[in-house]
């Protein structure tokens, strides 16, 4: 079989008994992405080998255009940062290549800054779902998924500030991870909304995963908001055994716009689940029908700050049409960023822009940091007794492109069970659990308290090795 | 018509922390633009602040001088406006929780002490500085993210001279504390003026403007000066005042309009989500208040008590903490109880010499005991007190000891009254006609023939000794 085709912990067992070295690992990627990527477009540019490390420990990996990649364009998937060449690596690249690992020169794509469900607002155009090419990937980090899905990267990075990663896994048939809040560091990470963003793997197994937590999580002292808590073994949570485990089903989740067949599917996985011991109950989380809306104006709030230094005067697009900016700066600042920004970035910087302006902030952002404060709560009361929390990831199986993309409202729904999870600031995992008629993938959502990651890897590790779903390969 | 004035400060203060506040970047003045800056301070996509806990320490500790109460919860927020000075377009300060609140400083006016409110003291990162030329306009992001205090007082002030009076001790006060330069030219300090005036007895506020562009103390009064006639006249003619920010044209003497306020800007203030709120611990308070040295108003106090200082001597000697120290140290050093004499030469030849050399007096060189020294030959009256600054200069360019220099220029007095029986005959031999104006009455005449033997000694004689002698042997011959 082609290297490309193997999950990273093979690979590496490969590098490590020097069968093969890593050169073999980025020919075949190159190989698989020259066939296929015409086809699924996961990646924005084409390579720029010159970047490339001779040989590594590890099999490089895939990243998402809003993590900064010393010297390697870091646009976000925008036309405002185009040509943007970070002189910096993010921490968690820095980490990545402490640990040996190769970064792919040539990035996934994405939402314009991670703003979307489907990745269809990026200025590289739309990426397809390697299960079916008329459908998205899911977003923002559908670059990333879908290139794990179709084995055009070994394991890649994805950002997740609502369902980011774990949506479009769930749409790919992939495993995506959102850590706990601070639990990764954010430095060079080009924020969407400071306080949920997080950065995470998204993997062909829950091994992979654990893996690449391994290398990315622990703190950082150039993040003032990564914890400083000492960092486990993921590996170590990786046992097939959950007898016992205190698993919560949220009753929330189970309403009016749960796809019934994507229901059908979550309840086979929590039979499967009980069959392997765990103790399943219903439990509530009253204010989960608050999330979404308290999410859009959080968000959008600290979006419309973190996106004006896209200006036009350091780095980025600066627009040609407009006089010098000594002699009318503010047409400049004004042109630069309308020609700049695509639609959902605008609608949402000027939404923000809106819930922070003087006379509704105590309407808006301070109503929904209290409520967020609600959210949490209804997570630290339902983990007093449980390990875990179950629901689906996504209401639905990936949608048909175009399909939802003039109706930002119904968009703004396929992220109404993961946003929860950043607003509460808890881990939470994505895994495959089955697939539609129309073979399409179904994403499981296991949910953690904070900074007990290995929760997440210990059940979802005994369903995967219990269960075909993370090995089956869509057809290009 | 009599109006009342109306002024409250804000004042911007570059705390002397050796790297910003949010990154590692040096913050020394005066250095290449553009050469002191990271992806962090020019807000680079993905870059994140982490705050220096120096600036922190640094204060608390004004906060306290300025008997502020130091809050125990505090965050920073995100204040928002596009400039091309600020790189990621909003600054990071403090918004309704800020570090501190509910201070005062006092001053000294007219009829006695005043004490001003302090509104706040709040801490923020400063922007960069903005050069424009014909073509373009070019940014230096050295500045940018340097630790600021924004310190706000209430509008207290009656007076461009009490405002004048209040920066003068706040700067004495920052002095003491040694967390600024306090440098106005530099930037180091900057302040804003809001001025209004009202009717005399009338409660509400008259209508403000704020002015900007005032590069000293005395600007400060200067433009307050000017607004305060400027408004007058328009009052007078029944004009409304408009409330705008104004700049103070240095050359011209006058405040211009800068830009009209309509209301106030919307910098859609929200809390800073890349920096946690911190709780400042009581401990810590109480610790950094141990740091605080004896303030210039305590030390005004106690020169007057323990040293017999007039108030005006005092107030000039405590203006600098390293003066008081100096100043204080010489006290010391001087045996006599009446500290008239060393006061009198820290304030007059001393200073004015630090003066010319745009020193302090603790700076110059001379130490305490070696002043003292002089002084003694002052009190026993062996060296004139015009020997007395020869040797005092002597002093400061040779750094000798004040005995070698009187020695070497031979300049101890001539006290002996027979030697000045000599002089003083001769004298009087030789100005026959003054001696007899004297003896009609004119006794003014006295101290041109004191002059006449003070020459004749070469300038060595001691004139009261010298006065007397002359006295005795007019009345004699």
């Amino acid at each position: 079989m082609e290297l490309n085709f193997l999950t990273a912990h093979e690979l590496i067992e490969k590098l490590d008994k020097k069968e093969i070295s890593s050169s073999d690992i980025l020919n075949s990627l190159y190989k698989r992405i020259n066939e296929t990527d015409a086809k699924v477009r996961a990646y924005v540019r084409t390579p720029d080998t010159k970047h490339l490390t001779p040989s590594t420990k590890l099999p490089p990996i895939s990243i998402k255009d809003n993590i900064c990649t010393e010297g390697l364009n870091t646009e976000c998937c925008s036309k405002i940062l185009e040509g943007f060449k970070p002189p910096y690596d993010a921490t968690v690249i820095k980490k990545l290549k402490e640990a040996g690992a190769a970064i792919l020169p040539l990035k996934t794509n994405m939402d314009e800054f991670a703003f979307g469900s489907s990745t269809e607002n990026s200025f590289f155009g739309v990426t397809s779902n390697p299960w079916n090419l008329e459908c998205v990937p899911g977003g923002s980090s559908g670059g990333s998924a879908a290139a794990v899905a179709s084995d055009e990267a070994v394991w890649a990075l994805g950002s997740d500030t609502g369902g980011s990663i774990r949506q479009p896994a769930a749409f790919c048939g992939v495993v995506g991870l959102k850590p706990t809040y601070g639990r990764v560091s954010r430095y060079g990470l080009i924020a969407f909304a400071s306080s949920l963003d997080q950065i995470g793997p998204i993997t062909k197994d829950v091994t992979d995963a654990a893996l690449l937590m391994n290398i990315i999580a622990g703190y950082d002292p150039y993040d003032a908001t990564s914890a400083d808590i000492a960092k486990p073994d993921y590996t170590r949570a990786l046992e097939n055994n959950i007898k016992g485990i205190k698993i919560g089903i949220p009753k929330e989740y189970f309403v009016q716009g749960l796809d019934s067949e994507v229901g059908k599917i979550i309840e086979e996985a929590i039979t499967k689940l009980k069959s392997l011991g765990a103790v399943c109950k219903e439990v509530t989380l009253p204010h989960t029908e608050y999330a979404v809306p308290v999410y859009y104006i959080i968000a959008t709030a600290e979006a419309s700050s973190n996106l004006a230094r896209f200006d036009g005067v350091q780095y980025g697009y600066r627009t040609p049409n407009s006089k010098l900016p000594t002699q009318n700066l503010i047409e400049m600042y004004k042109k630069t960023r309308g020609e700049g920004f695509g639609e959902e970035a605008k609608r949402r910087i000027i939404l923000g822009t809106f819930a922070l302006s003087h006379g509704y902030y105590d309407a808006y952002y301070l109503r929904a940091l209290k409520v967020r404060t609600l959210i949490k709560k209804d997570f630290d009361d339902a983990f007093k007794e449980l390990d875990c929390i179950l629901t689906p990831t996504a209401p639905t199986p990936a949608f048909k492109i175009k399909e939802k993309v003039d109706d930002p409202l119904k968009m703004y729904l396929s992220d109404i069970y993961t946003i929860s999870a950043n607003l509460a600031g808890v881990p939470a995992v994505s895994i495959p659990c089955g697939f539609t008629k129309n073979n399409l993938p179904v994403g499981l959502q296991i949910i953690a308290k904070p900074f007990n990651e290995e929760a997440l890897f210990k059940v979802s590790y005994a369903y995967e090795q219990n269960t075909p779903w993370h090995e089956m390969k869509p057809k290009i | 018509m009599a109006y009342e004035t109306v002024i409250g400060l804000e004042v911007h203060l570059h705390l002397k922390t050796k790297t910003k506040a949010f990154c590692g970047c040096s913050t020394e003045f005066g250095r290449a633009p553009n050469s002191q800056v990271c992806p962090v301070c020019l807000g680079f996509p993905g870059s994140l602040p982490v705050f220096n806990r120096t600036a922190l320490d640094y204060a608390i500790k004004v906060a306290l001088a300025l008997n502020c109460k130091v809050q125990g919860f505090t965050k920073f927020d995100r204040k928002n406006y596009f400039y091309p000075d600020l790189p990621k377009d909003y600054q990071i300060s403090q918004f309704d929780l800020p570090l501190s609140r509910d201070g005062f400083l006092d001053i000294e006016i007219e009829g006695g002490p005043k004490r001003i409110g302090i509104t706040r003291v709040h801490m923020e990162e400063d922007a960069g500085k903005l050069i424009h030329r014909e073509e373009v306009s070019l940014v230096d992001f050295n500045r940018t993210g340097v630790a600021l205090l924004e310190i706000v007082s209430e509008p207290d002030m009656r007076s461009p001279e009490e405002a004048y009076e209040y920066l003068t001790n706040l700067k004495s006060i920052i002095g003491y504390l040694g967390v600024s330069d306090c440098d106005m030219e530099k930037g180091s300090l900057r302040c804003d003026a809001n001025i209004s005036l009202r009717k005399i007895g009338q409660k509400e506020f008259g209508v403000k403007t704020e002015l900007k562009n005032m590069n000293s103390f005395k600007a400060v009064r200067d433009a307050l000066v000017f607004e305060v006639g400027r408004q007058g006249a328009a009052l007078d003619e029944g004009k409304a005042i408009i409330q705008e920010t104004r700049l103070w044209d240095s050359e011209e003497l006058e405040t211009v309009t800068m830009r009209t306020k309509e209301g106030s800007q919307d910098y859609r203030y929200f809390p800073e989500p890349d920096l946690p709120p911190f709780v400042i611990e009581a401990a810590k308070i109480e610790e950094i208040k141990k740091t605080i040295p004896e303030l210039p108003a305590q030390k005004l106090g106690r020169f007057i008590k323990d040293y017999g200082l007039s108030e005006y001597d005092a107030k000039i000697l405590v203006s600098t903490k390293e003066g008081a120290d100096f100043a204080e140290e010489c006290f010391k050093a001087y045996p006599n109880p009446d500290k008239k004499m060393p006061a009198n030469w820290l304030i007059g030849p001393l200073l004015s010499e630090a003066n010319l050399r745009n020193l302090g007096v603790a700076d110059l060189g001379i130490q305490a005991s070696s002043l003292t020294e002089l002084l003694g030959y002052l009190d026993r009256q062996e060296i004139s007190n015009l020997s007395a600054k020869v040797v005092l200069a002597e002093m400061l360019s040779s750094k000798k000891p004040a005995a070698e220099i009187i020695k070497e220029k031979n300049l101890l007095q001539v006290s002996d009254s027979g030697a000045l029986d000599a002089i003083a005959d001769e004298v009087i031999k030789e100005n026959v006609k003054s001696v007899e104006e004297f003896r009609q009455g004119k006794t003014g005449v006295l101290m041109f023939l004191v002059g006449q033997a003070m020459k004749k000694s070469k300038g060595k004689a001691n004139p009261k000794i010298l006065q007397e002698v002359l006295k005795r042997r007019l009345a004699d011959a």
